[in-house]
């Protein structure tokens, strides 16, 4: 049964058919659907809670689902162990085993597949030469750095040679210097490898730097699937829109009526690309921070208001205002070398083309 | 005075850098009344819980016409290792006259299987209840744990009824019996909070590597866990050496284990009460316990506070 292969799954790295998973009564993901393309990155996003490591446990096997079917690399391993799915995973504690050296912890999963001697000498030294840890071999972990350490970890699972590589927020224990370094090797390491590569993180800046697509979590369902750029500039629904960027979005409550928003400030929806014919009623107004225009571009923009800076942060490459704008916050980024100082009045422009609109009481887009 | 007194920051007409009061690191604190209070007090009581020791070494290396004398307290004026000898070798008990050796022995014969027995059970229960949750392990555990809570007292009769019907009365294994499973509960409560306190990212690894039940365990979680075997180890000699109920009723003389022989030649009615021997025996068979104690004191401390963790 497990080396029966599905046509239908062609070009698929990873697919997972109504998989569902419940703990006693709890349901933490529900007929979830999805499927990863062959040496696709694809990271799983969301706040602690929504089920992406539960679905990445599912996907190694170390959870077993409550009902639905997994595929990896056509062939159905719903009810096959860990080792026998053509996994390797790499944890946010790294989990090495503190016994044995760096050559041990490469070597240990080969030798329980029990490969020839030379072989396992073989992949262990190719592993070392990919990630730099010739010099390291005969060390304990111990005595490796956090990000040696995880480097060790992936080549855990690089050696066994394997299709899909399971990521569990590998960087998260990493300081921020280290992690920005390891982030681009990781890169890297996608590009020469071409694996299927599955990345669990709620850190939004590696799933934009990192992902060929990003899918995003809530509640164990998956709220938007897409390219990273794709979800920045037209995320689905509100919690995307407001878990994307940092700082989030600006949303202003109010009206539609006919393609015009009616709240704080009246935007004419002109040159906007609705999702949907534009239907009346309770809708949020929703742009980005670095979206808001301000000095000459102000004058010449489609809409323009009149704001009161209230806080100014500057952050060096960049400055963050922080205005009102009826009864919401509104916060608008400008180059870190324009003079604005709190109490200032500004002029802003909105342009509706790079702004988004979402239904208030589905809360999807509109 | 005044060039001494004078730092240059004075002399220009600034103010000094350093301003009156403490300054630096604080001077070490020299003897003071509390202290020599405090630790007059320790060293008297410490004093006076070694007293019984003292007056046991000192009296089992006297001989009877010196502690005739009275003066328990004082060192013997002529040393002899004659009662050491005779309480190891000699002492009669029953039809048995060579002393404490054979139920040293028995001891050991009793300890080391019923130690290697319980903790190799123990240890992978105590893993599967962690690591290998089936239908049930919670049940199993809780009534594990209950056993713990029953008096043994009430088990003795059932037990001697059992190693009667499968030939084991009287003999060394059969008390080896007893032992292993009297010390599985609390043995694998040890180990199952030692278990459950390593990550399970480390298990979970393993069996992404393809490691399975025995291979995780054995070469995964054992090396990491040498220091609750350690725990357990202590646990196991001192509590079935320091046995004395189930050893009296379940062997017979022959196989008596050390505490119950100790017991027969300190109590025995007849003849004269040589103390000296008497005292030697005594600390002969308080040497096994006390020697763990004192090499591994921090070990056992571990191991009474791990036990004391719940679950």
């Amino acid at each position: 049964m497990l080396d029966q292969s599905h046509p239908a799954l062609d070009g698929q790295s990873v697919s997972i058919r109504d998989l569902q998973l419940d703990f006693g009564s709890v349901s933490v993901l529900r007929d979830l659907n999805l499927d990863i393309h062959k040496g696709e990155f694809l990271v799983l996003l969301g706040a602690s809670g929504c089920g992406k490591s539960t679905l990445l446990n599912c996907i190694a096997g170390l959870l077993e689902p409550t009902g639905g079917q997994i595929f990896i690399e056509g062939k159905n391993v719903t009810w096959a162990e860990p080792s026998e799915r053509g996994i390797g995973m790499v944890f946010q504690s790294y989990a090495l085993y503190p016994q044995m050296t760096v050559e041990g912890n490469l070597s240990f999963g080969l030798k329980n597949a029990r490969l020839p001697k030379d072989e396992i000498a073989k992949r262990v030294a190719r592993a070392a030469e990919i990630l730099h840890l010739g010099p390291l071999l005969k060390r304990k972990p111990a005595a490796l750095s956090g990000g040696q350490r995880q480097r060790v970890a992936i080549g855990r699972a690089l050696v066994r040679d394997v299709d899909v590589f399971l990521f569990d927020e590998p960087l998260s224990n990493l300081d921020a210097k280290l992690r920005a370094e390891l982030r681009v090797e990781l890169k890297r390491l996608h590009n020469s490898l071409d694996s299927t590569m599955i990345y669990v993180t709620h850190d939004q800046v590696e799933a934009m730097t990192l992902a060929d697509r990003i899918a995003i979590m809530k509640g164990g369902v998956i709220q938007q699937l897409a390219a990273p750029l794709e979800i920045y500039n037209r995320p689905a629904n509100l919690y995307v829109a407001d878990f994307i960027g940092a700082p989030p979005m600006n949303l202003l409550r109010g009206d539609l009526r006919g393609s015009e928003f009616r709240g704080a400030v009246t935007v004419p929806m002109v040159g906007y690309d609705f999702a949907a014919p534009p239907r009346d009623g309770a809708a949020v107004f929703g742009i980005r921070p670095e979206h808001v225009l301000v000095g000459e571009a102000a004058a010449t923009a489609p809409v323009r208001t009149e704001v009161t800076v209230e806080i100014v942060e500057p952050m060096g490459a960049d400055t963050l205002l922080w205005t009102r704008i009826g009864e919401d916050d509104f916060r608008i980024r400008i180059d870190g070398q324009t003079p604005i100082r709190g109490g200032d009045r500004i002029t802003i422009g909105l342009d509706p083309a790079r702004a988004s609109l979402f239904d208030a009481a589905t809360e999807l887009r509109l | 005075m005044a060039d001494v007194a004078f730092t240059p920051d004075q002399a220009a007409g600034r103010p000094a850098r350093t301003l009156a009061g403490p300054v630096g690191a604080r001077p070490k604190s020299r003897i003071t009344a509390k202290r020599v209070m405090i630790y007059g007090a320790l060293g008297l009581v410490s004093l006076y819980w070694l007293l019984p020791l003292w007056v046991m070494v000192m009296t089992s290396l006297k001989g009877m016409p010196e502690i005739r004398m009275g003066n328990i307290f004082a060192p013997p004026v002529e040393v002899t290792f004659q009662p050491w000898v005779k309480a190891w070798a000699e002492a009669c008990t029953g039809l048995n006259c060579d002393g404490l050796s054979r139920g040293f022995w028995n001891s050991v014969a009793i300890v080391v299987p019923s130690t290697v027995l319980s903790i190799a059970v123990a240890s992978v229960n105590g893993y599967a209840l962690v690591n290998w949750k089936f239908k049930g392990s919670e049940v199993f555990f809780t009534i594990l744990i209950f056993g713990a809570f029953i008096p043994y007292q009430v088990m003795i009769y059932p037990i001697v009824v059992i190693l009667r019907e499968i030939g084991l009365m009287g003999s060394v294994w059969g008390l080896v019996l007893v032992h292993t499973v009297f010390g599985m509960p609390i043995i694998t409560l040890l180990f199952r909070n030692y278990f459950a306190s390593l990550p399970e990212e480390l298990f979970k690894a393993a069996r992404v590597d393809g490691a399975g039940f025995w291979g995780i365990f054995l070469r995964v979680l054992v090396p990491m866990s040498l220091p609750i075997f350690a725990v357990a180890m202590i646990l196991q000699i001192t509590g079935i050496w320091n046995d004395f109920l189930f050893g009296v009723i379940y062997t017979k003389p022959d196989t008596y284990p050390m505490t119950v022989q100790l017991n027969n030649i300190v109590n025995s009615t007849q003849g004269v009460k040589e103390y000296n021997v008497n005292m030697a025996a005594t600390l002969i068979t308080g040497l096994v316990p006390l020697s763990i104690y004192l090499i591994s004191g921090k070990l056992f401390v571990r191991g009474i506070a791990a036990g004391a963790v719940k679950g």
